[in-house]
């Protein structure tokens, strides 16, 4: 008898990660006009760091709201690369954005100084946070919300500053992970030296995130996609192929760093509590 | 009979009854010039979806003494009306409701009998279930309307078939999910396929009307529908665009798809019964 067997499907986690362009696109812009318009607002401002978070932001929120309603601040520490400020400007200049440059090095010196023994954590928190801060003073002046650029990948591994660069009005690419954010961006033809250079905070000379969280994101995304997404189990993962100690490394960090992605608990005492039981939508401002 | 069909894709706003009833109203005016004999709005049309601890102040009472429900009703002495609103009833009890208005009288009320509570579903905590589905007779034939999870669950629709319902009416607010790389969201087509589904194994008209926009970042996906009685899409409305979608059908239709494949003759509800009996018996026998 003839015999048709049919391998099981290739675990193409390639073709698991990969995102429609258009469909991304059309959610993310509507998504960002719609924030601003319950917000009242019609304009953003967004930090641009050279990288290709930021960058993809700025596409979006350009498409969103039109360039000239997109103020991009870059705000370089005098350890930051030049390669990093020329990067922005490719972006800046591409879209035709508003842009201003607010350097943070005086003021993060001012505390910086005060503690000799500064490790690079804090000084990088400490950057993080001020800009921050710039941000939002630019929000009130030029009268716009601050959009995020925080991608799924470092919200779920906790590779951010809390009330740094997660202190934002609205995460855009927060439901990205890195490889989608590298699709969505060369479908929306970002500048290619955004596009090709290794993720780095930038806080000190030769630092790349893959070096620091000591594995690359095309690996830990594929492990994010089956625990997060599909909601495999750490067992299940392994029997996918992937090392467990991998695995568990990954594991540990997402479940250790979900304060970051959580309000702050409020103790509850009274009949109804904010955070418990006082329960409106974000959007719904009664209005 | 040829009737013309209203698919009204609407961006209703959360919690604000007065704007949603000026919004229907509105597609009631462009309907009835487009010659629209039945318009049909999405779940919760009247409050948006996710109305929390708003329920008590967005709730509406089904007859004409409601203020607001008046303007529906004297609205549907112009075309047949379907409108989705949370429904309050005389012991402060809460529905996810569909209104089929007609002629300015209530003809049906339908209750949100599957209420979705997982993931980021969280709506039996603030409704009430519904406790039954019935089908009932309109100007058009007899119908019968179900609510987004309802129509996920396959005996619903089969009961409203055997209850006598040509024309099935599904109302949704449907957040978009599963992006990948195909041009619909796997949501969609999970959709799209069941519907054709109920059009096809019940030689039935499913018109499915879902909502747009956003709610605290879910994005609403639209792309409502008709699926005729041979199981074919006459109409697909656009994906996450607000519109009134128009299309007329011939509801005798249903009675040639019939002649050529005679489902509904021979199907046996007497012996789904009595296996359900014995199956129900047994479960009972086990517990």
């Amino acid at each position: 008898m003839k015999h048709l067997h049919i391998p099981t499907e290739e675990k193409d986690f390639v073709k698991r990660l990969t995102i429609n362009a258009d469909v991304a696109r059309q959610m993310l812009c509507g998504f960002i006009r719609d924030e601003m318009d319950k917000a009242g607002m019609r304009r953003a401002v967004i930090g641009l760091s050279g990288g290709i978070d930021s960058a993809l932001s700025a596409y979006l929120a350009a498409e969103a709201l039109g360039a000239e309603n997109v103020l991009a601040v870059r705000m370089p520490y005098r350890t930051s690369s030049q390669d990093s400020l020329d990067d922005a400007d490719l972006v800046i200049r591409d879209l035709g954005l508003q842009t201003m440059t607010v350097p943070i090095t005086d003021m993060a010196d001012a505390l910086i100084g005060q503690f000799p023994d500064m490790n690079g954590l804090r000084k990088g928190n400490i950057m993080a946070r001020l800009r921050m801060i710039v941000l939002y003073d630019q929000s009130a002046t030029y009268g716009g919300l601050v959009v995020g650029t925080s991608n799924k990948t470092e919200m779920l591994l906790g590779y951010s500053t809390i009330y740094g660069d997660s202190g934002v009005a609205l995460q855009p690419i927060g439901d990205l992970y890195k490889t989608q954010v590298r699709q969505l961006a060369a479908a929306l033809n970002i500048p290619t030296p955004v596009q090709s250079k290794p993720p780095s905070a930038d806080l000190w000379e030769g630092q790349t995130d893959e070096g620091e969280l000591g594995f690359t994101y095309a690996e830990v995304d594929k492990v994010l996609l089956l625990m997060v997404d599909e909601r495999y189990t750490v067992d299940e993962v392994v029997a996918e192929g992937f090392d467990r100690a991998f695995v568990e490394k990954v594991w540990r960090r997402v479940k250790i760093n979900h304060f970051k992605r959580t309000m702050p608990n409020v103790a509850k005492v009274s009949r109804r509590t904010i955070g418990h039981d006082w329960l409106y939508l974000r959007n719904y401002t009664g209005r | 009979m040829r009737i013309t069909v209203g698919l009204a894709q609407i961006y209703p706003k959360i919690g604000d009854v007065t704007a949603n009833l000026d919004k229907h109203l509105e597609a009631v005016e462009d309907a009835a010039a487009a010659g629209v004999d039945l318009l049909i709005f999405p779940e919760l049309s009247m409050t948006g979806y996710q109305v929390q601890d708003l329920v008590p102040e967005v709730a509406l009472e089904a007859h004409a003494d409601d203020p607001v429900f008046k303007r529906l009703l004297d609205a549907s002495k112009r075309l047949d009306l379907v409108v989705g609103f949370v429904q309050r009833d005389s012991r402060q009890r809460y529905f996810v409701a569909q209104g089929y208005l007609s002629g300015g009288e209530v003809v049906h009320v339908h209750h949100k009998v599957y209420l979705p509570t997982y993931g980021m579903f969280d709506e039996a905590r603030y409704f009430d279930v519904g406790e039954g589905v019935r089908a009932f007779d309109t100007r058009f034939g007899r119908v019968g309307m179900l609510i987004c999870e309802d129509f996920w669950h396959i005996s619903p629709p089969y009961i409203l078939w055997m209850d006598g319902a040509d024309l099935l009416i599904f109302s949704s607010s449907s957040p978009g999910r599963g992006l990948d790389g195909s041009e619909r969201l796997s949501e969609s087509r999970w959709v799209e396929q069941v519907n054709q589904a109920y059009g096809s194994a019940f030689t039935n008209y499913v018109v499915h009307v879902n909502r747009v926009g956003y709610e605290d970042g879910k994005v609403f996906w639209g792309g409502s529908s008709i699926v005729d009685p041979d199981g074919k899409f006459l109409v697909r409305g656009h994906y996450f665009e607000e519109m009134l979608i128009t299309h007329e059908i011939d509801l005798n239709q249903v009675r040639r798809t019939r002649a050529r494949l005679p489902l509904l003759r021979d199907e046996r509800p007497a012996l789904v019964q009595r296996e359900l009996a014995r199956i129900l018996a047994k479960d009972e026998h086990t517990l």
